[in-house]
């Protein structure tokens, strides 16, 4: 599988902790949504404003970092059959304060977020992080690594939700920034939208990474 | 008979128009990576349809009869779907290694990776929130999400047979141009809307 070359790379790079390196990979070069394809549906799900996409994202750097670092803790105290199943119960405790914080505090993103909050449980980029990263360094590694792919994880569901809302509504964050007169493009904040506005983005991501190759 | 349409118009609804890939974007990752081939994409139908039929109604039961009836176990809720998911996976695995070993072969590396499915928390939290208050209508629904994964996964496969013969730009080889054409399959799907309420 193609995730097992990536992992490889990963646990190499870590293998001579260099802190800056853990902080900026995630964020272009291991991007998850851009570069590895991994946790797919919130970009999809959530993204048709900018604030929903961007509380999500919030979401995930805190379970990311949370559980990296709990992860990192009791790594040597996993054994290989039980991993996934400690992973995901230390995932669900974590998601579980997250959304209690987030239907105390910030109830109408709570509900427009819905059942999504409680699917970053199963979500692949926290998991992959556990496995790839948390598991085999230490705290300071790990956290950094988390806030590093949680931010390009967040970029990328920001980028998405502008493009949305922007055309959807000719608004961005609520504020008006199209011209009057503006037609706007009802499509674009039904699923049709988002599949196809997502595969235009990783066609240019593909353009932009051969380019940099040949350079 | 009133059972009868019940049963029908649920699962046609979670199949068709509620489809969880095309509507609610749930398990696009395994839609995306797993649809390359037919037979591939149909044993991880069969298998997640399986699994989010059972661990569905057991969510369902555990919910119903033990976290709403006893208070302050609610927020426990996620931390037991999973346990629940897990060990039904789990069984499943055992089983179907014990007693049909060739269909262990064909889609046994997907078991493990399916308790990951968000199709199937996915199932087991709607059911959670439209508030399904009877055994029968938690047992369909969780049946036609299944399915409605399968369909979709299946329709992709066969898209992506003739796309691997398509000349497309080479930027947009691979996840790129299977993003788009389900964009495209969803309009399709759109068609269906407001068939069933």
């Amino acid at each position: 599988m193609s995730s097992d070359t990536q992992t490889e790379s990963v646990s190499t790079l870590h293998s001579q902790p260099r802190l800056l390196d853990a902080l900026t990979v995630g964020i272009w070069r291991e991007n998850p949504t851009f570069r590895l394809l991994i946790g797919m549906c919130p970009p999809l799900a959530v993204t048709t404003a900018v604030k929903p996409a961007l509380t999500m994202g919030l979401s995930v750097i805190f379970v990311l970092v949370c559980s990296n670092l709990v992860t990192s803790l009791m790594r040597n105290l996993l054994k290989p059959h039980l991993r996934i199943m400690m992973f995901t119960l230390n995932i669900a405790t974590f998601v579980t304060i997250c959304d209690l914080y987030l239907r105390a505090f910030v109830p109408d993103m709570s509900k427009v977020l819905g059942a999504y909050v409680p699917l970053i449980v199963v979500n692949c980029i926290i998991i992959f992080r556990a496995e790839a990263c948390a598991s085999k360094c230490g705290p300071l590694v790990s956290v950094l690594d988390a806030i590093g792919t949680g931010t390009g994880f967040t970029i990328a569901l920001c980028i998405l939700g502008s493009i949305r809302e922007i055309l959807a509504t000719g608004k961005w964050f609520g504020l008006q920034v199209m011209p009057q007169g503006f037609v706007h493009w009802l499509s674009m904040q039904m699923p049709v939208g988002a599949f196809i506005t997502l595969g235009l983005l990783l066609g240019l991501a593909s353009v932009m990474t051969t380019k940099r190759k040949v350079a | 008979m009133e059972k009868f349409y019940l049963v029908l118009t649920g699962f046609m609804s979670m199949v068709l128009i509620n489809n969880f890939v095309f509507t609610k974007f749930l398990g696009t990752c395994p839609y995306l990576g797993v649809s390359g081939r037919i037979d591939t994409a149909f044993g991880m139908g069969m298998a997640v349809t399986f699994v989010t039929a059972l661990s569905g109604t057991l969510t369902w039961l555990v919910d119903f009869y033990i976290l709403q009836r006893v208070s302050g176990l609610e927020i426990t809720r996620y931390i037991c779907y999973i346990l629940i998911i897990a060990g039904a996976v789990q069984l499943v695995e055992m089983y179907v290694r014990k007693f049909f070993p060739s269909l262990y072969e064909t889609f046994g590396i997907f078991l493990p990776l399916i308790s990951t499915n968000c199709v199937i928390l996915g199932i087991c939290l709607f059911i959670n929130i439209w508030g399904v208050d009877n055994l029968l209508e938690a047992v369909v629904l969780s049946a036609g999400a299944g399915a409605g994964f399968a369909l979709a996964i299946c329709i992709m496969a066969g898209i992506r047979e003739d796309l691997a013969l398509a000349d497309v730009p080479h930027a947009f080889d691979g996840a790129p141009i299977t993003l788009i054409t389900a964009g495209i399959l969803t309009l399709a799907f759109m068609g269906f809307a407001g068939m069933v309420k």
